[in-house]
C-alpha cells in the first residue's frame, strides 16, 4: 500500500508539471489552432532565468524565501515576454498562411531558442539551488511525498483555480472564449483579437515558467535541452485530454503522469514511454477528440 | 523618418531587456561564478535596432505585393519561364543531369557522400509529400518507416546474410505494411490528433528498437552491414560512388512515380480528401482505401531509403531515428512547398546541404538553421515553389469545331 | 529570380571553397569527434590535446623533417556524420586518425578507414567489440574497454562492500546499457548474489522518483549505475532525499568533477570507477599546465587520453620512419612510449597495456582513489 501511494504521488507530481505546460499548449491551440512547438523552450527559459536570478540574489545574501519569490517572479516576467515576442515575430505574420507553415516556424523557433541558450550560457547541466522552502507538516510523510513535490501540487492547483476564474469571469477571459469560438465574429463584435492572442501567449508562458521553476528546484539541475522532452509530453497530455479544453489538459496530464509512474513501478521503466503512447492511441481510437474534447460536427 | 527611428529604438530597448539575463549574466553554479558580459547587451541593442528596419522594410514589401494582387513571382517564374519555356527547360535539365552524372569526378568523395545524403532526403521528402502534401494527413512520425526499412536490411543482412538487392524490396514492403498498420487506428482521427498519434507511433518504434536488445541489438546498434554488391569488385570510393548513382536513379524513379500518381485517379482522390473529407465521401471516394493507400505509398519510399541508408552508413542505431529527423523531413516538404514536387526537391537540397556548408560557422550553425527556418516561413509561407493546381479552362468552340462535331455525330 | 540566382552562385562558391586543397609533403593527422552538439564537451578536450602535442612536434622540426598537419572533423557523435567525416579525412589523405569519441560513430567510421588501412586511435571509445571482435586490426585506444570496468565494479561491490542484493540501473544508451549488461553477466556468474532489479531510465525525463521507489521496494543493498553524470546525480539525489542510503557504484561517465558539483552534498560516498590516477605523472602535469595557460581553466573529459593517443601515434610514425600503415601499426605494438597516462604500448587487439581503472569514492567533495 505504501508503495502504491508513493507511486501515486510521484505520478501526480509529474502530472502537475505536465499540466502547467500543457495548459499553454491547449490555450494557444484553442485560439489560433497552432501547435506551439516552442512552448517547451519557454519553460526552459523560465527555469534558466530563475537560475540566473537566484544566482545573482544569493550573491547579495538574500534569505531563501525571498530568493524563491523573486526568482519565480523574474522567471514569469521573462517567459511571458519571450512568449509575447515569439508570437509577434514568428506566428503573427503567418496568421493567414497555411497552418503547417506556422508549425514549421514553431519548430524553427524551438531549434533557435535551444541553441541561443546553449551558446549564451552553457551545454553543461547546472545545479539548481533548492530554493523551495521546507514545509513542516509534510515531514512525517516525507517518504511518500517530498515537500517540493507537495509545493508543486499546491501551486498547480492554485494556478488552475485562478485560471478557471479568470477565464470564466473577467472581460478578457470572456473575450478569449469568444475568440476561441469564432475569430471573425469576435472581431466584428469589437474584440481586439490581436490583444487576446497576445494575452493567451503571456498567460500560457507564465504557467510554463512556474512549472520550470518548480521542477528545476525539485530535481535540482537544468540544461538547455530540458524543454524538448517536457514539451512533447505536455503536448501529448493536452491532446489526450482534448486539445483546446482547459480541464482536459489537466486531466490528460495527470493521467499521463500516473501511467508513467505506475508502468515504471509495476512493469518496467524500459517501456514507460511506450505505455504512455499506447494509452494515447487507445483513448483516441475510442474518443477521437480526446477525453474532454468537444465533438464537433463536420459540414461541407 | 523620426517615427521609424522611434519604432526601431523601442524594438532595440525591448530586445535588450529580453536578452538581458541570458546574454549578459552567465551564472555558473558549478564553479559559483558570475560573469557580466555588458558587451553583448550593446551588441544586441545595436543589432536589433538595425535589423528592425530591415524587418519592417521586408514586411512592408510583402504587404504591398499583397495589396497589388499578390503574384508569387518565384513560382510564376518557375512554372512559366522555366518549365513552360522548353528552350530554357531542356538545356537546364540536361546541364543539371550532366553535373549530377559527373559529380563524383568533379568533387571529393566527401562531397559525394553528403550529396548522397541529400538525395536520400529528396526521396524521403517526396514520400512524405504524398502523405502531407497530397492527402493532407499531418504525419509527425515518418521517420518510423525509415527506421523499419533500415532495420529490415540490417537485420536480414546480419542474421541471414541476405544481399541488399533482395532486402530492398522487402524493406519497401515492410515499410508499406507499417504504414497500413499505423493507418488503421488513425482512420477516424483528424488534423492534429492524427499528428500526435503519428508522433507517438514514431516514438514507440524507436523505443522498441532501443529496448528490445535481443532482437535489435539495442542502443549499441548493428555494425558492419554490407555495402550493396554491384556485380563487380569496388574499392570503398568506388562503392560510395556507385551508391550515389543508385540513389540518383532512385530519385528519378520516385519523381516519375509521384508525378504520374499526382494526376491519376488515386492522386486526385487524395487531393479531394485533403480539401474536404465529407464532400469527397459523398462523391463516392472510399475514404478508408484512399487514406490507407496514402500512408502505405508514402511509407514505401521511406522503407526503401531506410535500406539504402543502412547500406550507405554500414552502421545503424536507434539514435538516427529521433523525432527531430521527422521534423526535418516535414520541414523539407513545407519549406519546399506542400504538394509541389520541384519544391520538395529544392527544399531537401537546401535543408540538408545548408547545415553541411554552414560548418564554417561551427557552433552557430544550428542557431542559423533554426532562425532561417523561421524567416523563410515568415517571408515565404507558401513554400519556395508553390504547387500548381490543375486548371481546366472552359473555352467556347469555334464554328469550325462545331461543324466538325456535327459531322461526326451525323455520320 | 535574382535571389534564386544569387543562391545558386553562393552554393557553388561554397562547394568550391570547401573542396580539399592538397598540400605537399606533410604528415596528415586527422582528428574526429564531437565538436558541436550536446556531446561536444566530450570531444573538444581531445582536439585541444592533439593540437598541443602536434605544436610541440612542429616546434622541434616535425618528424623526419616533415611538419604535421592537422585535419579536424566534427561528427557530433552521430554515426552518419561520422561516416561523412571519415570519408572526408580519407579523401584528404590522412595518414592516421585520432578519434572518434563515441563508440557508435567509431564503429560506423572504422570500415572506411579499414579500406585504406589508416591507423585509428581513439581516446574514449570503450565498446569492447571494437578490439575484441578482431574485425578492426587498424584500431587502437588509450582507454580500457567497458567490460574491464564492469568487472572492476562487480568485484568491488562483492568483495569490498559485501553486497548481496544488487539493483542495476542504466540510461538505455550505448555506453550505459552496455556496461550494465556486462555487470549483469558477471554478477550472474557469481554465487550468493542476487540481481533484484535491472532497469533503464530515459535520459532527460522530468524526474526518476518512480524508479527510485522501485529501488527501495526491491530492498537492494547496493546500486550499480551505467550512464553519464546528469542522470546519476538526479538518481542519487532522489535516493538520498528518500533516505535510501545504500552504496551507489558507477562508471567513468560519472567520475567527473561536474557530478560532485551538481549533486552537491548528495554526492558524498558515491563510488565511481575511472582511469588510474595519473596526477603525479610529469607529462600529465605538463599537459594540464598547457591547457591552463592557453584556455584559463581545467581540461575536460578524456583530455589526457587524447593527449596520450596523439603522443603514441606520433611516436609510432617517428619510430616507423614512414607513414606506411603497416609500419605504424607494428611500431604501436612494439615500442613502449612515455605518455600522459604512463608508459604504454598496445596488444595484438589494439588495447593499451598499462592503462587501467581504479575505484574512487567521493569524500569531502573530491574523488579519492580507493585501495582495493
Amino acid at each position: 500500500m505504501e508503495y502504491f501511494l508513493q507511486l501515486f504521488f510521484s505520478g501526480i507530481t509529474k502530472g502537475s508539471i505536465y499540466a502547467l505546460i500543457a495548459l499553454g499548449y491547449t490555450m494557444v491551440y484553442g485560439i489560433i489552432q497552432l501547435i506551439n512547438f516552442a512552448h517547451g523552450e519557454i519553460y526552459m527559459i523560465g527555469a534558466f532565468t530563475a537560475l540566473i536570478a537566484a544566482g545573482v540574489l544569493s550573491l547579495f545574501n538574500f534569505p531563501v524565501a525571498a530568493i524563491f519569490i523573486i526568482a519565480t517572479l523574474v522567471a514569469i516576467l521573462y517567459s511571458s515576454s519571450y512568449g509575447y515576442t515569439i508570437e509577434k515575430v514568428a506566428y503573427k505574420p503567418l496568421r493567414n498562411a497555411p497552418r503547417l507553415s506556422a508549425l514549421i516556424s514553431a519548430i524553427g523557433m524551438s531549434i533557435f531558442l535551444q541553441n541561443y541558450v546553449l551558446l549564451a550560457q552553457t551545454s553543461d547541466f547546472l545545479p539548481f539551488p533548492s530554493i523551495t522552502p521546507e514545509i513542516k507538516f509534510i515531514k512525517p510523510y516525507e517518504n511518500i511525498l517530498s515537500s517540493s513535490g507537495f509545493l508543486i501540487i499546491m501551486f498547480t492547483v492554485i494556478a488552475m483555480i485562478l485560471l478557471s476564474l479568470f477565464i470564466k469571469f473577467t472581460r478578457t477571459g470572456k473575450a478569449m472564449r469568444a475568440t476561441a469560438q469564432d475569430k471573425k465574429m469576435a472581431l466584428l463584435l469589437g474584440i481586439n483579437v490581436d490583444r487576446v492572442i497576445s494575452t493567451t501567449f503571456v498567460i500560457g508562458s507564465a504557467l510554463a515558467a512556474l512549472g520550470g521553476v518548480l521542477i528545476a528546484s525539485h530535481i535540482g539541475q537544468i540544461n538547455f535541452f530540458i524543454g524538448f522532452i517536457a514539451g512533447i509530453k505536455a503536448f501529448t497530455a493536452a491532446v489526450l485530454g482534448g486539445i483546446g479544453s482547459i480541464p482536459g489538459a489537466v486531466l490528460g496530464a495527470l493521467i499521463l503522469g500516473l501511467t508513467e509512474s505506475f508502468s515504471t513501478g509495476y512493469i518496467s521503466s524500459d517501456y514507460q514511454d511506450v505505455f504512455a503512447f499506447i494509452l494515447l492511441v487507445v483513448i483516441l481510437i475510442f474518443k477521437p477528440s480526446g477525453i474532454l474534447g468537444k465533438k464537433t460536427d463536420q459540414k461541407v | 523618418m523620426f517615427s521609424e527611428i522611434k519604432k526601431s529604438a523601442l524594438v532595440s530597448i525591448w530586445f535588450m531587456f529580453l536578452t538581458f539575463p541570458i546574454m549578459v549574466i552567465k551564472v555558473n553554479t558549478i564553479e559559483d561564478t558570475i560573469i557580466w558580459r555588458w558587451g553583448n547587451l550593446v551588441m544586441v541593442g545595436v543589432g536589433s535596432f538595425f535589423l528592425s528596419f530591415l524587418w519592417r522594410y521586408l514586411q512592408d514589401k510583402t504587404k504591398a505585393k499583397e495589396r497589388q494582387g499578390y503574384k508569387d513571382a518565384l513560382s510564376k517564374f518557375f512554372y512559366d519561364s522555366f518549365i513552360g519555356n522548353k528552350k530554357v527547360f531542356y538545356p537546364v535539365i540536361l546541364g543539371v543531369i550532366c553535373i549530377i552524372l559527373f559529380f563524383p569526378y568533379l568533387f571529393s568523395t566527401y562531397q559525394v557522400t553528403i550529396m548522397t545524403t541529400a538525395l536520400i532526403y529528396v526521396v524521403l521528402g517526396l514520400g512524405l509529400n504524398v502523405v502531407v502534401g497530397f492527402a493532407g494527413l499531418l504525419d509527425l512520425g515518418y521517420v518510423a518507416f525509415y527506421a523499419v526499412g533500415a532495420y529490415t536490411y540490417a537485420l536480414l543482412n546480419f542474421n541471414y546474410d541476405i544481399s541488399f538487392w533482395l532486402a530492398l524490396p522487402i524493406a519497401g514492403i515492410l515499410g508499406a505494411l507499417a504504414g497500413i498498420l499505423l493507418g488503421f487506428p488513425v482512420l477516424r482521427l483528424r488534423g492534429d490528433y492524427l499528428a500526435i498519434v503519428t508522433l507517438g507511433f514514431g516514438e514507440i518504434i524507436r523505443l522498441v528498437l532501443e529496448n528490445w536488445g535481443e532482437f535489435t541489438h539495442g542502443p549499441s546498434g548493428i555494425a558492419s552491414i554490407d555495402r550493396p554488391n554491384f556485380g563487380f569488385d569496388l574499392s570503398i570510393v568506388g562503392s560510395i560512388n556507385a551508391i550515389y548513382y543508385f540513389v540518383f536513379l532512385f530519385v528519378l524513379v520516385t519523381i516519375f512515380f509521384t508525378n504520374r500518381l499526382q494526376n491519376s485517379r488515386i492522386g486526385r482522390a487524395w487531393v479531394a480528401l485533403r480539401e474536404d473529407e465529407i464532400a469527397c465521401q459523398a462523391m463516392g471516394v472510399d475514404k478508408t482505401k484512399t487514406k490507407l493507400s496514402a500512408f502505405a505509398f508514402g511509407a514505401t519510399w521511406a522503407g526503401f531509403m531506410g535500406a539504402v541508408f543502412a547500406a550507405k552508413t554500414t552502421f545503424i542505431n536507434p539514435a538516427s531515428f529521433t523525432f527531430l529527423e521527422s521534423a526535418i523531413i516535414l520541414s523539407i516538404v513545407v519549406l519546399g512547398g506542400m504538394g509541389s514536387i520541384p519544391g520538395v526537391i529544392l527544399g531537401a537540397l537546401i535543408l540538408i546541404l545548408l547545415p553541411e556548408y554552414l560548418r564554417a560557422f561551427s557552433e552557430y550553425r544550428m542557431l542559423i538553421f533554426g532562425g532561417s527556418m523561421v524567416l523563410m516561413m515568415v517571408f515565404r509561407p507558401q513554400g519556395l515553389i508553390k504547387s500548381k493546381r490543375r486548371h481546366y479552362n472552359f473555352r467556347e468552340m469555334t464554328k469550325r469545331e462545331m461543324q466538325e462535331r456535327r459531322n461526326a455525330t451525323s455520320s | 529570380m535574382k535571389s534564386f540566382f544569387k543562391l545558386l552562385v553562393m552554393s557553388v562558391i561554397f562547394v568550391v571553397s570547401s573542396m580539399s586543397v592538397f598540400a605537399a609533403d606533410t604528415i596528415k593527422l586527422g582528428v574526429a569527434g564531437a565538436h558541436s552538439g550536446d556531446l561536444a564537451s566530450y570531444g573538444i578536450p581531445t582536439s585541444r590535446a592533439v593540437q598541443f602535442v602536434v605544436d610541440e612536434y612542429n616546434k622541434n622540426g616535425g618528424i623526419d623533417g616533415k611538419k604535421i598537419e592537422l585535419l579536424i572533423e566534427d561528427d557530433e557523435c552521430k554515426p552518419e556524420k561520422a561516416v561523412n567525416a571519415a570519408t572526408k579525412l580519407m579523401s584528404q589523405g590522412a595518414d592516421a586518425v585520432v578519434g572518434h569519441i563515441c563508440s557508435g560513430p567509431t564503429k560506423a567510421a572504422l570500415p572506411i578507414y579499414l579500406s585504406q588501412m589508416i591507423p585509428v586511435i581513439s581516446p574514449s571509445a570503450t565498446s569492447p567489440i571494437l578490439t575484441q571482435s578482431g574485425d578492426y586490426p587498424n584500431f587502437f585506444r588509450t582507454i580500457a574497454p567497458d567490460d574491464a570496468q564492469a568487472r572492476l565494479e562487480v568485484d568491488f561491490a562483492i568483495n569490498a562492500l559485501n553486497l548481496k542484493k544488487i539493483a542495476i540501473i542504466h540510461d538505455k544508451g550505448d555506453y550505459g546499457k552496455g556496461l550494465a549488461e556486462y555487470a549483469r553477466s558477471f554478477l550472474k556468474e557469481t554465487d550468493n548474489v542476487e540481481i533484484v532489479l535491472f532497469e533503464g531510465v530515459t535520459p532527460g525525463a522530468l524526474d526518476y522518483s518512480a524508479v527510485v521507489q522501485k529501488i527501495k521496494n526491491s530492498e537492494a543493498d547496493g546500486v550499480i549505475f551505467g550512464g553519464y553524470h546528469p542522470e546519476a546525480s538526479k538518481i542519487v539525489s532522489q535516493m538520498r532525499k528518500k533516505n535510501i542510503d545504500i552504496p551507489f557504484i558507477s562508471d567513468d561517465g560519472v567520475k567527473d568533477n561536474k557530478f560532485i558539483k551538481v549533486a552537491g552534498k548528495y554526492a558524498e560516498g558515491v563510488y565511481a570507477t575511472g582511469p588510474k590516477d595519473v596526477s603525479s605523472n610529469a607529462l600529465a602535469i605538463e599537459a594540464e599546465k598547457k591547457h591552463k595557460d592557453k584556455y584559463g581553466d581545467q581540461s575536460g573529459a578524456f583530455y589526457l587520453n587524447g593527449y596520450a593517443a596523439a603522443q603514441a601515434i606520433l611516436n609510432a610514425i617517428d619510430k616507423a620512419d614512414s607513414t606506411d600503415p603497416d609500419a605504424i601499426m607494428k611500431a604501436l605494438r612494439t615500442y613502449y612510449v612515455e605518455t600522459s597516462l604512463g608508459r604504454i604500448k598496445f596488444d595484438e587487439k589494439g588495447d593499451a597495456i598499462g592503462v587501467g581503472f581504479s575505484v574512487y569514492q567521493v569524500q569531502n567533495g573530491e574523488y579519492v582513489e580507493q585501495n582495493f
